[in-house]
């Protein structure tokens, strides 16, 4: 029988020499037991997150949405639109389309990377190697929010690139191109890593992919059939902070002058997901596997 | 070295495990047994920290589990062969765990070809079958070569090769010292494999003694005897004599007599000096399967009836015999012989919940009715009402199809 005893920083095994007294044998790995830590975690999200097809395929689905739509819109704008008309137009802005619809691929693959290990039973196994649940839960929001920021800047980019060189617009300053690049996959890969943080909580992905989705796109569209005077405030609100309205204002564009400008979004979704972050991770410690 | 003290689990008002208290020693393999549903896996996942006890606790080298540093190379554990992201190619999935606990990568190699998996991994796992599955999952709880192992069902969907290689591979882990630690509901397997077993009914310990003591406080060894089946008054003869020497008689299915209580050479002499010849005189060693079932059967929540078929077979034509019923089905007390001692009482009465009715539920009475020691109620075990009645046979033939009655006699007398 072992004797308890506080862990030692050195030495990582507990104690498996039996108490003074007893026969118990023993047995002993030849493989070194190493102390483990978040890189552990993060090498193991790593290899999950590349080793499934959905998260090839719902990248690859919003790579094509990005891009395609955003080079359509502006092989469309620059089809069309007459000499001159755009001179005061911030030519990135027409990346809007396709990433709104993108985020619907960031979604869904922040939802599956926690709640498909539910769905399959793979979280068991997952809890079992690393009793440390936040550890993993953290390791999962890393590589998934740099996964997610990367590709989203990468498409992002590309759809930039194309907008200013075909566009006969005005060209954007420093600013308008950090917010229209790096600002919105920012803002994206939060918005999946609150997919993500939901997936934990609800540990279903239908269920979790609906609650986001209906997030997304819930408050803009019951506020388009607020007709009542009395609810105008409200519509004012739903408008301003709906999700869409928020990926626009880092395109200097807003359904209203008020609300959120600038940063704003990003600041909002930050704390969001953290809000988020911290509920998902003490539910996690807490709930039973 | 696993050790449970007081170990409850209760789900909203239903109690999985109660009171659970049992220790698990390294060099040994130990057997998990008990009814479905009655809490074994709830206590593996106790043990692996994935569930939160209610109260009590379960520790592993003295530490709780998500206590342990690095626990994976502590302690592997095959808890369900499913466990798995099934998009996702073997190699990978155990590529994923060795990085969570730094194992490195060549040893996942290596254990897929301990399992022997290693032409199939880089499939993904969703293809696999039962019996490749479960290797998974076997090779998975190899992956950090614990001290400690806990294998729930690891032969379920193995072919015959497979389960000869697990049996050899629990063996050999407890040899090399570890704790071995699995539930099966093949008691021809644990008989093979455990040397102690710990076993629950409704989340409660029933036993936790080596397999050896286990089968011999539940279950007795008999001697078969048979008489020609010629003269079916020989076999009368016989009967009244033995049971007039104190032996129990029961009729087998076959004419043959289940006799306990006499020691075989007392059985040969009174057939001699009765004149009766016999046919057949042999000692029959109790199994596992036997004295678990006796054990357990008090405490069985899902159990299997009789297929009725009623009013759906076609009446019989006339002087047609009905089908003579397989031994043991929807016959509770078909196994279990009594045990050596006549109301003897081997095992602690399980206090709290499922104490027997009337019983003081908090006190730890040695002197309360033992509700598993105790045939379970009758109303399952009276013939259903539908039953094929007992075959129109010439007189020789036996009783088997009204056993049920007859053979549960003795135990009722306890």
């Amino acid at each position: 029988m072992s004797t308890p005893q506080p862990p030692m920083p050195q030495t990582a095994a507990p104690n498996w020499q039996a108490a003074p007294g007893s026969s118990y044998p023993t047995y002993n790995s030849p493989i070194p037991v190493v102390r483990t830590h978040l890189g552990h975690a993060l090498a193991s999200e790593w290899t999950k997150i590349r080793s499934v097809r959905s998260t090839v395929w719902t990248l690859g689905v919003f790579v094509l949405l990005v891009v395609g739509i955003g080079l359509a819109a502006a092989a469309l704008i620059a089809a069309n639109s007459s000499e001159g008309s755009m001179r005061n137009e911030n030519p990135l802005s027409f990346g809007f389309f396709g990433l709104l619809l993108g985020s619907m691929c960031i979604i869904t693959l922040g939802v599956l990377t926690t709640a498909s290990e539910y769905g399959t039973g793979m979280i068991r196994t997952t809890m079992t190697a690393c009793p440390s649940r936040g550890r993993v839960l953290t390791a999962k929001a890393i590589v998934f929010f740099s996964v997610a920021f990367v590709v989203t800047l990468a498409s992002a980019l590309v759809v930039a690139l194309a907008d200013v060189a075909f566009l006969d617009a005005r060209e954007p300053s420093g600013q308008e191109w950090l917010k229209g690049t790096v600002g919105i996959s920012l803002y994206l890969a939060l918005l999946g890593l609150l997919s993500l943080v939901v997936g934990s909580i609800i540990r279903h992905s239908a269920g979790a992919i609906t609650i986001m989705i209906g997030v997304l796109l819930a408050p803009l569209v019951i506020a388009l059939f607020m007709f009542s005077q009395s609810l105008q405030d409200l519509q004012k609100a739903l408008f301003e902070y709906s999700i869409p309205n928020q990926l626009s204002v880092f395109y200097e564009q807003s359904l209203s002058n008020s609300g959120p400008s600038g940063w704003d979004p990003l600041w909002i979704m930050l704390g969001v997901t953290a809000a988020a972050f911290a509920g998902a991770y003490v539910l996690l410690e807490k709930r039973d596997v | 070295m696993i050790e449970a003290v007081g170990l409850t689990k209760r789900y909203g008002d239903k109690t999985a495990v109660y009171n659970l208290s049992f220790q698990v020693r390294p060099g040994a393999v130990t057997g998990f047994l008990g009814p479905n549903g009655s809490g074994k896996s709830t206590t593996m996942r106790m043990i692996l920290g994935l569930d939160n006890p209610t109260a009590g606790q379960v520790t592993i080298g003295g530490y709780p589990y998500r206590k342990l540093p690095n626990a994976p190379r502590q302690v592997g554990a095959l808890l369900d062969a499913k466990a798995v992201h099934g998009g996702r190619a073997a190699r990978n999935h155990l590529l994923c765990l060795a990085q969570l606990s730094g194992i490195p990568a060549r040893r996942v190699d290596e254990v897929l070809g301990v399992v022997g998996l290693q032409d199939v991994a880089r499939q993904r796992s969703k293809g696999f079958s039962l019996g490749m599955g479960q290797r998974l999952g076997i090779a998975a709880a190899l992956l950090g070569d614990p001290q400690v192992l806990l294998f729930d069902e690891p032969v379920n969907g193995l072919d015959p090769e497979g389960i000869l290689w697990v049996r050899n591979l629990m063996k050999s882990l407890a040899a090399e010292g570890r704790t071995v630690f699995v539930s099966s509901h093949l008691m021809s397997e644990m008989a093979l494999t455990a040397d102690h077993l710990i076993v629950i009914g409704r989340g409660q310990l029933l036993a936790d003694m080596s397999v050896k003591d286990f089968i011999a406080a539940n279950s007795a060894g008999f001697a078969r005897v048979r008489t020609p089946d010629t003269e079916p008054q020989l076999r009368e003869k016989l009967a009244g004599a033995l049971a007039e020497a104190g032996g129990h008689v029961l009729p087998e299915q076959d004419g043959a007599l289940r006799v306990t209580g006499l020691p075989l050479p007392r059985i040969s002499d009174i057939a001699h000096d009765t004149d009766v010849r016999l046919w057949e005189l042999s000692p029959h060693q109790a199994s596992l399967e036997e004295a678990y079932m006796r054990m357990t059967q008090g405490a069985v929540d899902y159990r299997s009836t009789i297929d009725q078929k009623a009013g759906l077979q076609q009446p019989l034509p006339p002087g047609a015999q009905p089908p003579m019923p397989v031994p043991g089905q929807g016959q509770p007390g078909w196994y279990a012989p009594p045990p050596p001692q006549p109301g003897g009482q081997p095992f602690a009465a399980p206090q709290g919940p499922y104490g027997a009715p009337g019983a003081p539920a908090a006190a730890p009475g040695a002197d309360a009715p033992n509700p598993y020691a105790q045939q379970a109620p009758q109303a399952p075990q009276s013939p259903p009402p539908a039953a094929p009645p007992a075959p129109a046979q010439p007189p020789a033939a036996p009783a088997a199809p009204s056993a049920p009655a007859s053979l549960t006699k003795p135990e009722d007398a306890r």
